[in-house]
């Protein structure tokens, strides 16, 4: 992995992608949401449109493009730190996922729209159009990529019908039946679901890690009884406990980024996205445990990211499908677990 | 953060990978006919016979210099090894302590004498060696030990009493925690390590029944034994400081995370039997999976870590809490699972197996380091004490 992209996302993302950034993009959202989408993002969040375009001069969005396609050439398995750090930042526009579909587009000999895309696995036909709920980012979208059956189908936002979502950022969608014959279609070359799915474990990993080292500066600075909270030995218990979740699921996220080129392993995103899931919920639970009724208040930023971990969690599928997924290639699998856990864990990159 | 931001995804290299196929070949063999629930005890399964096959193979004592009888491999070479040795459960367990801590422990600290006498006959398989550390009342606190030794003309005069001394009965050795100066008060200062010949006037030991009905832990007394003066490993009052770094080290290890594989791995055999398996069992089985994987690859990454000279303390100790409460989790999930059929056939050796580790799987996170002592050394590495 190119140490400078990195260096600089994280300059980006640490001056333009800051707790009150997250906060105003989410507060004007808010207050247009009911509203019809648009395509002009200015119009829904003048923050989100001024973040993204930083993003877009910077080339973020292209990483995952070959070199003579104007980008860098990345693969998942570098894409990871990338996601990582949009995790870490509690990154409100769904870049990771416009990453990934430029990637296919390109390689699907697409050409990239302009603007954010977010994703939809689970395109559904209804009475002649398409739908979808709960499209993550797609009130700071304009695209969505989405899967139905084979195919994979780039759709407007603003070509449809939306209504609100559980999570602000987010919205259900409905396209007309003639908006899907006019959009670009192409055959889908993997699965739409496991490739957010691994995205979305890189997204979780970088905020396990935010959740936890802002939870480990409370516990120093706190005091209660004449010390600091992080002195008693309960508290100390629960830090050790959300230490062990945090490196657990920031290897499990690596091992779901794990692959050479823009199309993950699903085995592999099985043990991602199961083992992510699991911690956001004991990690965000321990992180509000410790921070007491603070830590409850929407002034305080630690819900930026709780409220992400059970957002990512909800995404792409649960502990639960994945479990199920990897339990069946298990059983398949026949002879020793070991060997199915040595054909997980072991990077091909150093081979 | 660089203790939860440092351990990169990698895998173990060509060169320890090497043996992995003969060594699989061996197992094949020499487990056949292993029952799966006596195979399930592996790192306490005691079998002498099948350590000096071991030591003939040159699978023992892998990384130990060759003139002290050792075959100068890498470490990675030795954790595939051990690694399959405990996914067949082969019984490890008469020379596991002196291969993995008492003959390193000698070669980091012992003397030229100590290191020909007592390492080359561990590298064969013919020499075992147990851990004296816990006493009655310094289990957790080990500076408290009391056990003492006073330096007489002879050597040294050692009386007190050890406890819970893993396979003490069938042990040649025993590297003693000891008190050698100083009084208890004084805590970790004049602590020192001991070899003592089990073998010598007043030394008696006496097997304890754990809960499974087995007998692999000992009461050991000394009642004025007399040690040459050369029974002390490493300097006098160093003891805490080369117990603490011996412990460290045998954290992250294949061992905290395959205690329960052979279970798993027959449970997994027989949801295969299965017309059509439980959606929960399939379910169960990936769950287990999804986070024995990651830990693995943490095991792993952390070796690497070791083998370039670092000191993972802190990582080491999030991969064994984690293993072993993972370990300790498979047979309890699967008696769930198992008992959730109706009136179905579960073949008895599988209820074997499942008895067998429910009843052993308390000691997984005992042994080695209470959880509780491991979270305290976690939050320590984490600055907070
Ligand atoms: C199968 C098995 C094999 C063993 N083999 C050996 C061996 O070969 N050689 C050997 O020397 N020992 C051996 N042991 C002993 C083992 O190392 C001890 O059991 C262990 O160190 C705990 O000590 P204890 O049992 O005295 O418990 P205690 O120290 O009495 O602890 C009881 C409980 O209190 C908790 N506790 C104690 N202090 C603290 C603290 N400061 N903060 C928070 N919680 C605390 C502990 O975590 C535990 O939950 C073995 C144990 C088992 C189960």
């Amino acid at each position: 992995m190119d140490h400078l992209i990195i260096d600089a996302l994280r300059d980006v993302l640490t001056g333009q992608c800051t707790p009150a950034i997250v906060r105003a993009i989410e507060n004007e959202v808010a207050a247009h949401n009911g509203c019809a989408p648009e395509t002009d993002l200015t119009k829904i969040s003048a923050t989100a449109a001024t973040l993204w375009q930083q993003i877009e001069d910077t080339g973020f969005a292209d990483l995952l493009l070959p070199e003579d396609e104007g980008g860098a050439g990345l693969a998942l398995r570098d894409a990871f730190a990338v996601w990582d750090l949009l995790g870490q930042h509690a990154m409100p526009l769904p870049l990771a996922e416009t990453m990934l579909a430029r990637g296919w587009l390109v390689a699907a000999g697409v050409a990239v729209p302009q603007g954010a895309i977010a994703l939809a696995p689970h395109l559904l036909v209804e009475g002649g159009g398409v739908g979808t709920s709960g499209v993550r980012g797609a009130r700071v979208a304009q695209w969505v990529l989405g899967q139905h059956g084979g195919e994979l189908v780039l759709l407007p936002v603003a070509g449809a019908q939306a209504s609100p979502s559980i999570f602000v950022l987010d919205a259900d969608l409905r396209w007309k039946a003639e908006t899907l014959v006019s959009a670009t279609r192409v055959p889908a070359p993997a699965s739409l679901l496991v490739a957010q799915a691994g995205l979305v474990s890189a997204l979780l990993a970088g905020s396990l890690l935010t959740t936890f080292e802002s939870t480990l500066n409370f516990a120093n600075e706190r005091q209660q009884f004449g010390r600091p909270i992080g002195k008693f030995q309960a508290i100390q218990h629960e830090l050790a406990v959300m230490a062990e979740h945090v490196s657990a699921a920031r290897m499990a996220a690596q091992i779901a980024c794990e692959a050479g080129g823009v199309l993950a392993d699903p085995l592999k995103v099985a043990v991602g996205k199961a083992r992510t899931g699991e911690a956001a919920v004991e990690v965000a639970s321990l992180a509000h445990s410790v921070h007491g009724a603070i830590g409850f208040t929407t002034e305080f930023d630690l819900q930026l990211f709780t409220r992400r971990l059970h957002l990512w969690r909800q995404t792409a599928g649960s502990e639960s499908y994945w479990q199920l997924q990897a339990g069946q290639a298990l059983v398949a699998a026949g002879g020793m677990s070991l060997d199915v856990i040595r054909q997980i864990t072991d990077s091909t990159a150093a081979a | 953060m660089t203790i939860l931001n440092g351990l990169g995804l990698t895998r173990i290299p060509p060169e320890g990978e090497a043996l992995r196929a003969e060594v699989r070949a061996f197992l094949q063999d020499a487990v056949k006919d292993i029952p799966a629930h006596i195979r399930a005890k592996s790192w306490s399964g005691y079998d002498p016979a099948f350590s000096r096959r071991l030591g003939e193979k040159g699978w023992l004592g892998m990384t130990f210099p060759t003139a002290y009888g050792g075959h100068a491999q890498g470490a990675f070479a030795r954790y595939v090894v051990v690694e399959e040795l405990l996914n067949f459960g082969a019984p490890v367990g008469s020379h596991w302590i002196a291969e993995r801590q008492s003959a390193p422990l000698i070669l980091k600290y012992g003397t030229e004498a100590q290191k020909q006498r007592y390492v080359p006959p561990v590298a064969r398989g013919e020499s075992f060696f147990c851990i004296g550390m816990s006493e009655p009342n310094a289990g957790s606190d080990l500076a408290s030990v009391r056990t003492r030794a006073v330096p007489n003309d002879a050597g040294w005069l050692l009386n007190g009493q050890k406890i819970w001394t893993t396979n003490a009965q069938h042990c040649q050795y025993m590297i003693a925690l000891v008190r050698t100066s100083g009084e208890a008060a004084d805590r970790h200062k004049g602590l020192s390590q001991l070899i003592v010949d089990l073998n010598l006037p007043g030394v008696t030991v006496r097997p304890i029944e754990d809960m499974s009905g087995d007998s692999h832990f000992c009461e050991v007394f000394f009642e004025n034994v007399q040690l040459a003066p050369d029974a002390l490993v490493g300097a006098e009052g160093q003891g805490w400081e080369q117990v603490t770094a011996e412990l460290a080290f045998e954290r992250s290890g294949p061992e905290r995370l395959f205690s329960s594989v052979v279970l798993f791995d027959q449970w997994l055999a027989f949801l295969r039997t299965e017309a059509t398996p439980r959606a929960e069992s399939l379910r169960l089985a990936g769950q287990i999976l999804t986070r024995l994987a990651p830990l693995r690859a943490l095991s792993v990454a952390v070796q690497e870590k070791l083998v370039q000279g670092q000191s993972p303390i802190v990582e080491a100790a999030l991969v064994k809490d984690q293993g072993t409460v993972l370990e300790q989790y498979i047979p309890a999930a699967i008696a769930d699972d198992l008992m959730a059929r109706e009136g179905a056939a579960i073949p008895h050796e599988l209820m074997l197996t499942l008895n067998y580790l429910t009843l052993v799987s308390p000691c997984y996170t005992l042994r080695g380091g209470t959880r509780s002592i491991l979270r305290g050394m976690i939050a320590r590495g984490l600055g907070l004490r």
